[in-house]
């Protein structure tokens, strides 16, 4: 199918179609990595600005070097730097960046919902890098991703979530992915973090870590966010550790092609052992070089995707100019 | 897509095809003497199964196996700002392009901009000694200073119209169709 859209807010939104293509479009990415010349024009003259007002390195890294093989021009936009910090609202930021006639603009904001309202007053691509507990578009995809490529397929797979439920965008993205095709996901921790309110979203909620990763295929395992808990969620990380961390022994519960995910950075010793982490069935570092494939397709897809406005009106008058291929 | 007012002309049909492919292998060898380093890359999606389909009639001629490969030029458009994003076909060229007589393959040949981008996309996986074009047909109307080296046919066409080409291999009919654009 044709990916049309000109943003990429969310995968709550997105059809089980729009996500293989873009698992799809990834595959032949990650493809160009692995070339001597791991670079392609597709995005020449592009400009593209990543805006982040929450810190971040590792995803911010990977847009950069996503925008850079697509021969895009990029500039990082930092919280540190901002005029944010002075007073600017989040909406004048991002017009003032736009006035620069920049194409792209990926933003990753505390706020659940900044990169949808940014979207609405820019004419620029907007991606979504991570807004407050909401979504992590890219992440879900990522994962995805490389649960497909390990497992051949998506559909009927038993993926257990383990950990921050409550606070993570991760989660939530890795949940609407996993459904839209056909996934079983069970999510497990804390009650405190993992509220039953999930099972709304059709997912298993299970308190008990070995009936939760007993026939499980994948085990994503996230992060503890120590800094977005409040105390009274959390008695502390040993007691995590003790009831749900992932080592050696709990994994003998599990079959041996279970595969051990984990969206980084990892906390060794609280939520994963570093054997476990580093071991024959982890894809941890794969996550790392899928994400680079995955955010390509992204910026590569939506640089074609048009406002609704616009496509009514390329609709209204179809290209005149057939093409030698029909199919591409 | 086609409306009450098109024609369309079946111009080949699966035996005429068949020898015109015959044909175009017989001038490739030719051109290519021993073909000693001659590999056939077919351009996404409609040059990989001629481009098969010549590197059989190769392998026979010569007697040695001749490489083929596929490459996606989706990355290497031209037109990118103006379309919505061009599905991406797998490259898969298992063999090293450089110090090789690379033989790009294509369905029909008309504007040559993807022509063009293919040997865009071509220099990126290394340094070929030469590049040759071989196309089924060449429906004219080129936009940029492209000849190929080898053509099964070359008809007259209006800019509007389209050409559809089948090959089928050994599931579904060949045929080459021109559908005349609605006057």
């Amino acid at each position: 199918m044709r990916w049309t859209r000109k943003d990429l807010l969310d995968i709550q939104s997105l059809s089980a179609e729009e996500i293989t293509t873009i698992l799809d479009t990834a595959r032949e990415f990650k493809a160009v990595g692995t070339r001597e010349i791991k670079k392609v024009p597709a995005l020449r003259g592009k400009t593209v600005v990543n805006l982040f007002v929450e810190p971040s390195t590792r995803t911010r890294i990977s847009f950069e070097l996503a925008a850079q093989r697509l021969s895009a021009d990029i500039i990082n936009f930092t919280a540190e730097a901002s005029s944010l910090k002075k007073g600017e609202t989040l909406k004048d930021t991002a017009r003032n960046i736009e006035a620069l006639n920049v194409d792209f603009i990926i933003i990753r904001h505390s706020a659940a919902g900044a990169p949808h309202l940014l979207a609405r007053v820019l004419d620029a691509h907007v991606i979504n890098a991570g807004d407050g507990a909401h979504e992590h578009p890219t992440q879900g995809l990522l994962d995805v991703f490389t649960m497909r490529e390990k497992k051949g397929r998506i559909a009927g797979l038993k993926v257990t979530i383990l950990g921050d439920i409550l606070y993570s965008r991760v989660a939530r993205s890795n949940i609407w992915a996993l459904q839209k095709l056909g996934a079983h996901v069970t999510l497990c921790g804390p009650p405190t973090l993992v509220p039953r309110t999930f099972e709304e979203l059709g997912c298993q909620v299970v308190h008990d870590l070995d009936a939760a990763i007993r026939d499980a295929d994948v085990l994503n395992l996230l992060r503890i966010q120590h800094e977005r808990q409040r105390r009274t969620m959390f008695p502390g990380l040993a007691e995590y550790t003790s009831l749900f961390g992932i080592n050696r022994s709990r994994l003998a519960a599990t079959g041996p092609e279970t595969l051990i995910m984990h969206p980084g950075p990892i906390n060794r010793g609280v939520e994963v052992d570093g054997d476990v982490a580093d071991g024959p069935r982890s894809v941890i570092l794969e996550q790392v070089t899928n994400g680079l494939a995955i955010r390509m397709a992204v910026l590569y897809l939506v640089n074609g995707g048009k406002s609704p406005r616009e496509l009514a009106v390329e609709t209204a008058q179809p290209d005149s100019r057939p093409d030698n291929h029909p199919a591409a | 897509m086609s409306t009450i007012n098109e024609q369309s002309t079946v111009l080949f049909d699966a035996q005429g095809i068949a020898l015109t492919v015959k044909r175009m292998a017989q001038e490739l060898a030719a051109k290519n003497e021993d073909g000693g380093d001659v590999v056939l890359i077919g351009i996404q999606t409609g040059g990989v199964q001629l481009a098969r389909q010549l590197a059989a009639h190769l392998t026979n001629l010569w007697g040695r196996t001749v490489s083929v490969g596929q490459l996606d030029i989706s990355m290497h458009r031209d037109d990118l700002n103006q379309r919505l994003a061009p599905r991406v076909y797998p490259t898969a060229i298992e063999f090293d392009v450089s110090d090789k007589t690379v033989v790009l393959v294509d369905d029909v040949l008309f504007s040559g901009r993807t022509t063009r981008a293919a040997l865009d996309a071509l220099s990126d996986l290394g340094r070929p000694q030469r590049i040759q074009l071989a196309v089924l047909i060449d429906r004219g109307h080129r936009e940029l200073p492209i000849t190929p080296d080898v053509v099964g046919a070359t008809i007259e066409t209006d800019p509007e119209d389209r050409v559809d080409v089948q090959l089928g291999g050994s599931s579904g009919a060949s045929k080459v169709v021109l559908e005349k654009a609605a006057v």
